[in-house]
């Protein structure tokens, strides 16, 4: 049965519509990743369903406990809702020990003395923090104040798990690390994970579902794998992983590259609600591409205009015609050298609209 | 030809040595990459070449010429040492536009207005900041100030270009853009680069050699990218330089044992020695894995996907090492394998050191 | 870490600029203070601790000690409450114009609180107070309702003035607050005021204190409040005994080694005000910015929204409007006393103080000449002591850090006797009873100020901008001049506004240095209300209140074209 509920969830800020009329359910135990550039909505959509956040409309359910609807005038402040939620910039309470923040939520709800103690140590086991339990949080490093705060939200038991953009504050070696605890921690205790996220990596590494959200509007709701092998649009399949896209010309129904000397393979054929187009765009995942021998009729002709070696992979720069493209090897695997010509084979090539996708570069403005 | 050499340097602050004896030559044209965990010392060498700071000991030379030697009093300004600096803050300076930031070291030089113009407009081409000459340094991305930086850095044509974590303030995407613009530029120019960083995929993506420093300053290794990450000389420059596996392997009666079961290494060439525990280090992309083919039998505990690789981590008697896969292999040989699945594990590389060799590198 | 500077230049560039530094701080600041404490100690030819002691015993000095701290109390109190209770209404509810407010809250700023004390004189002195006699006469009441004459009055007047310290404190700590630490307890399950108890309250307690602790530093010296309001009844708090025996005595021995005795009390007490700000600043200060940044949620004050405003509103009139209108309105009455009516009123008094009188126009133009030469020195001279402190690595630079800390801790009234103990002749250069004494006397108050503005701007300054000008071929001075003093020009400019604007009003120093030719606008006014002169003297403030007003304007619109 489905547990978290968003129906028709909108929100608007005066002129703008910053989450459009929104759809998903959550299964109870499930980890939900929504995934987006930064002000694609998503960190919108956790406040709405925390209750920071009115809903412009719409509804958001909990097992059958409507939290809010504006249309029915019914809303539940933040404080009765019974999540947990982790922020990305930590928000541990500086003037608390490790202990007392964890405690904290335990001491609203008035329980016994007890019962405080043994959830509290108990969440402090969960996140390793025993022996720093009686330090201010402000003498932790990032990764253990975002532990604390993880024990803090474990401590009151909650339905629902809200994480904004944990890790983001972290190092990257650390955000692996942590990825890893959040995922044991749910798996240990079965709570329902609604995770913010714009890094791919973590997203799929983490989640049972992604939504990939763009500008309000939702692009996809699948599993990761799913959505990597099956994007539902050019836009989607340029956020996850790595992409290449060729602009070719279309010429009988069959791609063609500028620039390219040398036939088009027999496998390239633009697909049927594209025949109307007079270009399209060709699009590969760089590790979706063999070397192939230059006699191949499915190789396109190149040359190598870069070669890099990155420890487990080995990157390459390829021309093709008058575009460049990228193609990544495993470390073991025979590649041609700088300079070279070269033939390569599309595993797996995606038809798309030739209209340029955005760039996204977070935090860099 | 050695364009930098540096003999005997020893720079401490009082409490705590930072470099010893250290030795170190940079061969002319060659990009250089000194890479080390955060604090070692790497920085506090760079600003030694550079003349921030002054050994307390050793001799530097540049171009032959001796800068540093404290002995000598020898102590050559920055300024006349004939350098290029980048900062990892991009440190362009706010009340001045593009062009005149670009212009600073030709303006310094006294190089005539017609010439400095031509040389700053050719160098703005160059990194690609063409229409943005008059704009200031907040009316720019975190990307494009670092190009300033450079531009800066380059127009003066120094011999020698000393870059301190350049890449590291800005994201993931234009970091990795970014790092091929600079080996471009080192190419076209022909300068020589000293490059300090901590990310080990930078430092093998653009070095011609690469150094390896530990976190107390001392040198490791130097050699070309791919000797230090498929030759490391110990299980040091083998984990910094990327996901590491140890695996305990235990002698008992000439079997060698993994972990704490009795199942074989399978692996045709074994170590010699007296010693009793080994340990075997390979990446994740050195193992074949298969359902249930030959090799050493496990469970995946945890299955990981990243996108382009499938990441699996597998508990082998005790022991726990990851794996990885391409997806699309994953894929086409049914090897989408979740958390419990049974599997086998055969290796294409190992490395082996003693178990002695490996304390303290765990904690890295 | 700067190393512009080699060791191997044994004595370059580096010592002399900070021996000049050493020299300027020592000359300005610690050998006046010095000279203070020697006094304090000093009898004859020996020390003589039981003498000081006894002095200290004398029920005058005793009592004027005891005043200080009841007066600086009762204000600091009643400073925090007020400041932290609007602070929060104006950061953390839907209180109606929350920004119109919060400038207003900052208006006392501006205003000295001297001529504020000579407005409440007016309107609530016992027997000719104008609100207190509209309730005698039209009210019936048998007294005043309300005494301004009396410990609860100064403090109240105290309070008008000091509580933007609090508030713009706490208001800048709620406002740079991540509000996920307050989310974070809503998700725990707190309401609002569990959070702003438990959670808020708790976390900007380090500036609360901080702002606090500077009222207490600031009201225990305060000599204008004190001296316009508690003459009367004979309240006297230690800078009003110091001016009132030196005043008296014509500079006599016994009054100055007992203001030298008293000033000795300030000192030590402002140490320890600064070492407990120092304190709480470095321990306490937690980590509350960062994140991405929401609106925090606003406490909806509901029924009380309403009142709440008024309420504010009503303060706001009562305390700032009220004061300035009712100066303004006795400079134009032709004799003190008449009602307010337009055939009473004219431009006449206004006209005259700036025009015909020359004892005015004299404060005018000293209280300008003197601002601006101070600013401008003490603009410069702080630019390169906070150079040498922020930037420069040189050996001896401790020194200066301490003594750089000095013209923090020491107020005013001090200055002002170090001064005279310092420049009246006995080392060689005798200043007194001319406007150069002043002057000295205003570098060393205002130079905290400077220090402040220009380290600040300072430390913006990444060493690396430096650093990248030497590898780009620049000398040490061409990087000087090219890359730190441009970028440092905001904050000497902020520097100079923030000492010629208040010395135009200045009270506390220029009141023991004066001289009949060298009166300040700050001296002419409390010397002319004194003499009864009582619409000569509020035209004058009024004048000098424009004179403010229009120079904060200036500095706003400066400061937001330099961006800082």
């Amino acid at each position: 049965m489905s547990y978290v509920r968003l129906i028709n969830v909108t929100k608007r800020f005066g002129d703008v519509t910053a989450v459009d009329n929104l759809n998903y359910e959550i299964e109870k135990g499930e980890c939900f990743s929504m995934l987006g550039p930064s002000g694609c909505g998503k960190t919108t959509t956790l406040r709405m369903v925390a209750g920071f956040e009115d809903l412009s409309d719409g509804e958001v359910w909990v097992g059958d406990r409507l939290l809010s609807s504006p249309k029915k005038k019914h809303y539940v402040p933040p404080e009765n809702r019974n999540f947990g939620m982790v922020f990305q910039a930590f928000a541990v309470w500086p003037h608390l020990s490790v202990y007392e923040n964890v405690a904290f939520p335990l001491r609203i709800k008035k329980l016994p003395e007890k019962e405080i103690d043994d959830r509290t140590m108990d969440a402090l086991r969960a996140t390793n923090l025993v022996d720093a339990k009686d330090g201010s949080p402000d003498f932790l490093s990032g990764g253990g104040k975002q532990r604390v705060a993880l024990a803090r939200a474990l401590a009151i038991n909650p339905d629902v798990m809200l994480l904004d953009e944990p890790l983001s504050s972290l190092d990257p070696h650390l955000r692996e690390e942590m990825r890893f605890e959040i995922k044991d921690l749910q798996m240990k205790y079965g709570f329902s994970i609604i995770y913010v996220t714009h890094d791919q990596s973590e997203a799929m590494a983490l989640s049972d579902r992604i939504l990939v959200m763009k500008l309000g509007v939702v692009q996809q709701i699948d599993t990761p794998l799913n959505i990597y092998n099956h994007p539902a649009n050019k836009f989607v399949f340029s956020f996850i992983g790595l992409s290449n896209f060729l602009h070719a010309d279309n010429v009988g129904g069959r791609p063609v590259l500028p620039g390219h000397q040398g036939s088009t393979p027999q496998s390239f054929v633009i697909p049927g609600h594209l025949a109307g187009e007079t270009a399209i765009s060709l699009a590969s995942r760089p590790s979706e591409i063999d070397f192939v021998s230059m006699e191949d009729p499915e190789g396109l002709h190149g040359l190598v205009t870069r070669k890099a070696f990155l420890g487990e992979i080995v990157d390459y720069q390829i021309k093709i015609g008058d575009q460049f493209m990228r193609v990544q090897k495993g470390r073991r695997e025979q590649g041609p050298e700088s300079g070279q010509n070269c033939a390569v084979k599309f595993l797996r090539p995606f038809y798309y609209t030739d209209e340029p996708v955005e760039e996204f570069h977070e935090e860099d403005d | 030809m050695d364009i930098i050499r540096m003999e005997g340097i020893t720079k401490g602050y009082p409490d705590h040595p930072v470099l010893n004896d250290l030795n170190l030559s940079i061969k002319k044209g060659e990009c250089f990459t000194l890479l080390g965990p955060s604090g070692c010392g790497k920085t506090v060498l760079m600003r030694l070449i550079a003349g921030f700071e002054t050994p307390d000991a050793g001799r530097i030379y540049i171009d032959d010429t001796p800068v540093a030697d404290l002995a000598d009093h020898i102590d050559v300004p920055t300024e006349n040492r004939g350098l290029g600096v980048v900062f990892q803050d991009y440190a362009v300076w706010p009340h001045m536009t593009v062009f005149e930031n670009i212009a600073y070291p030709l303006k310094i030089a006294k190089v005539p207005k017609d010439e400095l113009k031509k040389r700053v407009m050719e160098m703005v081409d160059i990194v690609g900041m063409n229409g943005l000459d008059k704009r200031y340094p907040s009316e720019l991305s975190g990307g494009q100030q670092q190009r300033v930086a450079l531009a800066r850095a380059l127009v003066g044509k120094p011999s020698l270009m000393l870059l301190d974590e350049p890449l590291s303030n800005l994201d993931a995407n234009l970091r990795e853009e970014m790092r091929f613009e600079i080996k471009e530029l080192q190419r076209k120019l022909g300068v020589t680069v000293l490059y300090v960083t901590h990310d080990q995929e930078i430092g093998l993506a653009i070095s011609d050699r690469v150094a390896i420093m530990d976190a107390n300053g001392n040198i490791q290794q130097i050699g070309t990218p791919w000797e230090i990450f498929e030759k490391p000389v110990n299980p040091f420059v083998f984990n910094f330089m990327g996901i590491a596996n140890f695996i305990d392997v235990r002698r008992e009666n000439g079997a060698f044992l993994v972990g704490n079961g009795n199942q074989q290494m399978p692996w045709p060439t074994l170590p010699e020695g007296d010693t009793n525990k080994w340990v075997a280090g390979f990446r994740p992309s050195d193992v074949n894995i298969s359902r249930d083919g030959a090799g050493l039998r496990g469970i995946v505990r945890r299955a990981n996907f990243l996108g382009a690789t499938m990441d699996y981590l597998v508990e082998i008697d005790g022991t726990h090492l990851r794996t990885a896969i391409e997806t699309h292999h994953a894929i086409a040989k049914d090897l989408v394998l979740k958390a419990g699945d049974q599997c086998s594990i055969e290796f294409t590389a190992l490395h082996w050191f003693e178990a002695e060799q490996l304390k303290g590198v765990h904690e890295e | 870490m700067s190393a512009q500077i080699k060791q191997k230049s044994s004595f370059g560039v580096a010592q002399i600029i900070l021996f000049l530094s050493i020299a300027i701080l020592v000359i300005v600041v610690a050998f006046p203070v010095l000279l203070i404490l020697f006094n304090a100690f000093w009898v004859e030819d020996h020390f003589d601790f039981a003498n000081t002691i006894s002095i200290l015993k004398q029920p005058a000095t005793y009592e004027a000690l005891m005043n200080s701290i009841i007066i600086a109390s009762m204000s600091t109190v009643g400073s925090t409450i007020v400041g932290t209770f609007f602070a929060w209404l104006v950061t953390r509810t839907d209180i109606p114009y929350h920004n119109f407010m919060k400038s207003m809250f900052l208006v006392p700023f501006m205003l000295p609180s001297f001529i504020g004390a000579i407005a409440w004189k007016m309107l609530l002195s016992p027997n000719a107070g104008l609100i207190n006699k509209f309730f005698m006469e039209n009210f019936g009441f048998d007294g005043p309702i309300f005494n301004i004459y009396s410990y609860y009055g100064i403090s109240a007047v105290e309070i008008m003035y000091l509580f933007p310290f609090v508030f713009i404190q706490v208001c800048g700590a709620l406002e740079r607050m991540d509000p996920t630490l307050e989310e974070s307890a809503r998700i725990s399950g707190a309401g609002l005021m569990t959070i702003t108890r438990k959670i808020t309250i708790p976390l900007v307690m380090p500036s609360i204190l901080s702002g606090a602790l500077l009222i207490m530093l600031y009201s225990m010296a305060h000599f204008g409040t004190v001296a316009v309001l508690g003459i009367e009844r004979g309240i006297y708090n230690i800078p009003v005994l110091i001016y009132e025996r030196i005043h008296q005595s014509g500079g006599s021995f016994d009054s100055i080694r007992l203001g030298a005795i008293l000033a000795t009390v300030l000192v030590i007490s402002a140490a320890i005000i600064i070492w407990a700000q120092r304190k709480i600043l470095s321990t306490g200060h937690y980590q509350i910015i960062g994140g991405k940044s929401f609106r925090p949620t606003q406490l909806k004050l509901r029924g009380l929204r309403i009142p709440m405003m008024l309420f504010c509103f009503a303060y706001i009139g009562f305390t700032i409007v009220l004061p300035t209108v009712i100066i303004f309105l006795v400079g134009g009455l032709s004799t003190y006393g008449l009602p307010f009516t337009p055939e009473n009123l004219s431009l006449d008094n206004y006209k005259f103080i700036l025009f015909d009188f020359d004892v005015t126009r004299d404060a005018i133009f000293n209280s300008v000449t003197l601002g601006f030469t101070a600013a401008v020195i003490t603009m410069f001279a702080g630019v390169m002591i906070s150079y040498v402190i922020v930037k420069m690595k040189v050996r001896g630079k401790g020194i200066l850090e301490f003594l750089g800390m000095l013209p923090f801790s020491v107020p005013g009234s001090v200055i002002a006797l170090g001064v005279i103990l310092a420049w009246s002749g006995q080392f060689g250069i005798n200043l007194y009873n001319t406007v150069w004494i002043i002057l000295v006397a205003y570098i060393a108050r205002y130079m905290a100020f400077s220090l402040k503005a220009n380290s600040a701007a300072l430390e913006q300054i990444h060493d690396s901008l430096v650093e990248a000008a030497r590898a780009c071929g620049a000398t040490m001075w061409q990087s000087l001049k090219d890359i730190v003093l441009p970028l440092v020009k905001p904050g000497m400019l902020a520097a100079f506004f923030l000492i010629f604007l208040p010395s135009l009003r200045e009270l506390t120093v220029s009141i023991m240095l004066y001289a009949p030719t060298t009166r300040t606008i700050g001296v002419a006014i409390y010397t002319l209300n004194e003499d009864g002169e009582t619409v000569i003297s509020c035209a004058l403030a009024g004048i000098a209140l424009i004179i403010i007003v229009l120079g904060q304007f200036v500095i706003n619109h400066f400061s937001k074209k330099a961006g800082v």
